[in-house]
C-alpha cells in the first residue's frame, strides 16, 4: 500500500461544503474514526454524498462509492460478493476489507428501506450507518419516515387550521431499531451527534461482529432543524437525556448498553432550541403535542431500561 | 466448426451454459418469466459445485442490477438476466452502471410491458431503454445469442460499457434448437479473464471516488464522452465479430451466397438489388427470410446490434441495394408516434435516399408474425400511403 495518506486516521478531509455546524458531519468524521482504513464504503444519495464529492473534488481518502438514493444497500452487498470472489480466488487481503454502507434517514427508512431489508435477509458481514436528520435535509427538508411527531417540516408545516394537519408532522417516527431487531441483527446500536467517541466505538464494535449491523445515529440539522450552528452537540446530547434519542447498543438482539439518565431533563428543554418545533409553544393544543412527547420521551426510559 | 459438437438445446440453457464459460465471478439476479430458466441453471450449477461464482439472491430486480453493479465497481466481471417489468424496475440503476461505466452484461429475454399484463414475447422492454448508455445486442437464434453474449463481455470490458443481449421470449428462451457451445478454453482464449484496470476500481490499496456528482461545469462532457465511446462501440463490435470468426468459429453459422454484409452489427440477406427491403429485429428475422428465400425482389435486413445505431452500414446497404421501399418491422411502438426502429431508419436515411420508409407495428404481446403477415406488409408497403400500420392478422 503506496497511499500514505491513506494512513491518516482521518479519512474525511477537512474542506467539504456541509453547513457550519453540520451534525451529520460530526458523526461521519467520528464514524470514519472507527472504521480503520481497510474498508470499502457505498453512500446514498443525500447531504453527506453532495457535501463530500463535487466532482473532480472528494473529501474521502477511503474508495468509496455513490450510485442512487436507494441502493447503497445492494450496492455494498454486490462489494462484499466481489471481495468473496476475490478472496477465493488468490488475493487473500479481500477476506479482510470491510464493507460499509451509509445513507440518510430517507435513504434508509423511506425509499432504501426495502433493498436494506433484502441485504439483511442475506446475513452479509456488512454495516450499514444511517446519519438521521428526521426529514430530507438535502431536497429542502420534507417530511421523512423518520420525522417526529409534530416536527414542521416543509411538507408537514405547522399551520393556523383546526384539523390535525396544523400542528405539522402527524405521523409516528418509524421504528427501525426494532425493524433491524426484528431482522435477527448481530449488532444494532443508537447514538447521536452528541457523542462522536460513542459513535467511534460503536462502528468498531460493529465492524468486529460478524454479521450485518446497523447503527442509527441522530445528526441535528442546523437549516431543518432551525438551531444554531453551535447547537448540534447540545441537541444531540439533550436527545438522550430527556429520553427521546437514547443511546443504545444490543447484541444478538439483547439491550447491552443503554444511556442512563440521571436527572430527567423535559422534552421542553429539547424541543424549545428548534424552530421545527417553535409553534407548539404558542397554542393550547401545541402545548398537548408537548405533552404528548414527554409521554413518548417517558415510554422509551421504561422500554430501554434508562432509569439509574 | 464441426457439426459433431452441437447440441440440441433450450435457448435458456445455452445461454447458461455459455456464461458458465464465461466465468463471471458474481451472478445476482430476480426471477421473472420467460428469463427464469436461465437463472435457474446457473443456480443448479453452483449447487452441483461445477462453477465458482458467488450467487446473490436478490429481493427484486432494482437490487439485482444494483448488486451486480457494485460487484463490477469491485472488479469482478459480474452477470444478470431479466425481462419486461423488471427491466423497466431496473431503469434507473441501468442508467447509473452506464454513467459510472462498468461492464456489466445482462440478459433481457424480451417480453411486452404491462398494462394489459402479458408475459409473451415483443421488444417493448429493451426498445424502451435504449438511450440508457447500453449496448444492444439482439439475437435471431440460439447460435448467435451464444456468440452475442461472448462478444458482449469482449466489447463491454474494453470499453467500460455495459452490455445487454437480447433473446426473444419463448421464441427463443423455451425452444430446442441445434446449437454449439464453444469449449471455455476456446472463449478463454478470445475473452481472456477480466483485469479492470488500476485505480479502475474500488480498492483499499488504491482508494477512489466513484459517482461524484457534476455540477452544470462538467456532467455534459461526461455525458458526451459516453456518447462518443458508444459510437467508437461500433468499429469495436465489428473487430470483435472477426476475431471472433477466426478464434472460436471459422464461418458464420448461417451465412448463405444471399448475404451481402454481415459484420456483428447488421446482416443483409437477399438479392443484390432489390425492390424493397425489410428491416427487422430479432428472431422474426428468421421468418423473414424464409419468406422470401426465393424472392428477387424483396430483402432482409437484420440488425442485430440497435444501440450504437449502425446508421452507416445501414445507408451502406441501402445506397447498395437501391430498394423503392423499406418496410420496418417492429415488436414495439413509441405511443403516439411510430416504432422506434423506424424513427432511427428515417435519420439515417434522410436526404439520402428516396425510397419510402414505413413503420409496421406486428408481434405485440405474443402475438405471432407469419409468414403470410409478411408478405402483405410486403405488399402494403407498395401503396400510397406511409402512416404507421398496425400488422395483427392478414385480413
Amino acid at each position: 500500500m503506496k497511499n500514505k495518506k491513506n494512513k491518516d486516521k482521518v479519512l474525511i478531509s477537512p474542506g467539504h461544503r456541509a453547513c457550519a455546524g453540520c451534525g451529520q458531519m460530526i458523526s461521519a468524521k467520528a464514524a470514519t474514526e472507527g472504521m480503520g482504513n481497510n474498508v470499502i464504503v457505498a453512500n446514498a444519495t443525500g447531504c453527506l454524498e453532495v457535501t463530500t464529492t463535487p466532482y473532480p473534488q472528494s473529501a474521502w481518502k477511503m474508495p468509496w462509492i455513490h450510485s442512487l438514493f436507494e441502493n447503497a444497500s445492494a450496492i455494498a452487498s454486490g462489494i462484499k460478493a466481489a471481495l468473496n470472489y476475490k478472496g477465493k480466488h488468490g488475493e487473500g487481503r479481500a477476506k479482510n476489507i470491510k464493507v460499509i454502507a451509509q445513507g440518510g434517514d430517507g435513504g434508509t427508512f423511506d425509499i432504501g428501506f426495502g433493498l436494506i431489508s433484502g441485504m439483511w435477509e442475506r446475513g452479509e458481514d456488512i454495516l450499514y450507518i444511517c446519519y438521521d436528520t428526521e426529514a430530507y435535509s438535502n431536497t429542502g427538508v420534507q417530511a421523512s419516515g423518520a420525522t417526529p411527531w409534530a416536527a414542521s417540516t416543509t411538507t408537514t408545516p405547522a399551520g393556523t387550521g383546526k384539523n390535525i394537519d396544523a400542528i405539522g408532522s402527524h405521523q409516528n417516527k418509524k421504528d427501525m431499531i426494532s425493524i433491524a431487531l426484528a431482522h435477527g441483527l448481530p449488532y444494532v446500536a443508537q447514538s447521536t451527534a452528541g457523542y462522536p467517541m460513542d459513535i467511534t466505538a460503536k462502528v468498531k464494535k460493529a465492524l468486529e461482529i460478524k454479521g450485518p449491523a446497523y447503527i442509527q445515529i441522530m445528526t441535528p440539522c442546523i437549516p431543518g432543524w432551525k438551531v444554531k450552528p453551535s447547537d448540534a452537540m447540545k441537541l444531540g446530547k439533550l436527545g438522550v437525556e430527556t429520553g427521546l434519542y437514547p443511546l443504545l447498543e444490543y447484541i444478538d438482539g439483547k439491550l447491552v448498553n443503554s444511556s442512563k439518565i440521571d436527572k430527567k431533563v423535559k422534552v421542553e428543554e429539547y424541543l424549545k432550541l428548534q424552530g421545527r418545533f417553535k409553534h407548539l409553544f404558542k397554542t393550547a393544543r401545541g402545548k398537548k403535542q408537548i405533552e404528548y412527547i414527554q409521554k413518548l420521551a417517558d415510554e422509551n426510559i421504561k422500554k430501554y431500561e434508562l432509569k439509574k | 466448426m464441426t457439426n459433431t459438437n452441437n447440441q440440441i438445446l433450450e435457448g435458456s440453457r445455452a445461454i447458461a451454459l455459455t456464461i458458465k464459460k464465461i466465468r463471471p465471478g458474481v451472478i445476482s439476479a430476480y426471477p421473472i418469466t420467460p428469463q427464469t430458466h436461465i437463472v435457474e441453471d446457473l443456480s443448479q450449477f453452483k449447487a452441483d459445485g461445477e462453477v465458482d461464482y458467488e450467487y446473490v439472491r436478490a429481493e427484486s430486480e432494482f437490487a439485482a442490477a444494483s448488486i451486480v453493479e457494485g460487484a463490477s465497481a469491485t472488479g469482478v466481471r459480474v452477470y444478470t438476466a431479466t425481462s419486461s417489468q423488471g427491466l423497466l424496475l431496473m431503469t434507473e440503476v441501468l442508467y447509473n452502471i452506464a454513467g459510472m461505466r462498468l461492464p456489466v452484461v445482462l440478459t433481457c429475454a424480451n417480453r411486452g410491458v404491462s398494462a394489459p399484463i402479458t408475459i409473451w414475447n415483443d421488444h417493448q422492454d429493451s426498445v424502451t431503454m435504449r438511450d440508457a448508455g447500453w449496448i444492444q445486442f439482439y439475437a435471431e437464434n440460439h447460435q448467435e445469442a451464444v456468440e452475442q453474449h461472448i462478444i458482449a463481455y469482449k466489447v463491454a470490458e474494453q470499453l467500460g460499457l455495459p452490455a445487454m443481449v437480447n433473446i426473444d421470449g419463448f421464441v427463443l428462451t423455451h425452444s430446442y434448437e441445434s446449437v454449439r457451445i464453444p469449449s471455455e478454453a476456446d472463449i478463454k482464449k478470445f475473452l481472456p479473464d477480466y483485469k479492470p484496470k488500476k485505480n479502475g476500481y474500488l480498492d483499499p490499496a488504491n482508494p477512489k471516488t466513484m459517482g461524484a456528482f457534476a455540477t452544470p461545469a462538467h456532467y455534459m462532457e461526461i455525458r458526451q464522452a459516453l456518447h462518443d465511446d458508444m459510437v467508437d462501440a461500433l468499429k469495436v463490435i465489428i473487430g470483435e465479430y472477426q476475431a471472433y470468426r477466426e478464434i472460436i468459429s471459422d464461418s458464420a453459422p448461417f451465412s448463405t451466397s444471399k448475404q451481402l454484409m454481415d459484420n456483428g452489427l447488421l446482416e443483409y440477406h437477399g438479392p443484390k438489388k432489390a425492390k424493397t427491403i425489410i428491416i427487422a429485429l430479432g428472431s422474426v428475422a428468421g421468418t423473414i427470410k424464409e419468406a422470401f428465400e426465393r424472392s428477387n425482389n424483396v430483402g432482409v435486413l437484420k440488425l442485430k446490434v440497435m444501440r450504437p445505431f449502425p446508421e452507416q452500414h445501414v445507408l451502406d446497404i441501402i445506397e447498395q441495394v437501391k430498394p423503392q421501399n423499406i418496410a420496418v418491422i417492429e415488436k414495439a411502438i413509441s405511443l403516439g408516434a411510430e416504432g422506434p426502429l423506424a424513427m432511427d431508419i428515417k435519420t439515417a436515411l434522410y436526404g439520402k435516399t428516396k425510397a419510402k420508409v414505413q413503420s409496421f407495428i406486428a408481434g405485440l404481446g405474443g402475438r405471432d408474425i407469419t409468414k403470410s403477415m409478411i408478405k402483405k406488409i410486403a405488399r402494403d408497403i407498395e401503396k400510397e400511403d406511409d402512416e404507421v400500420k398496425f400488422v395483427g392478422s392478414v385480413n
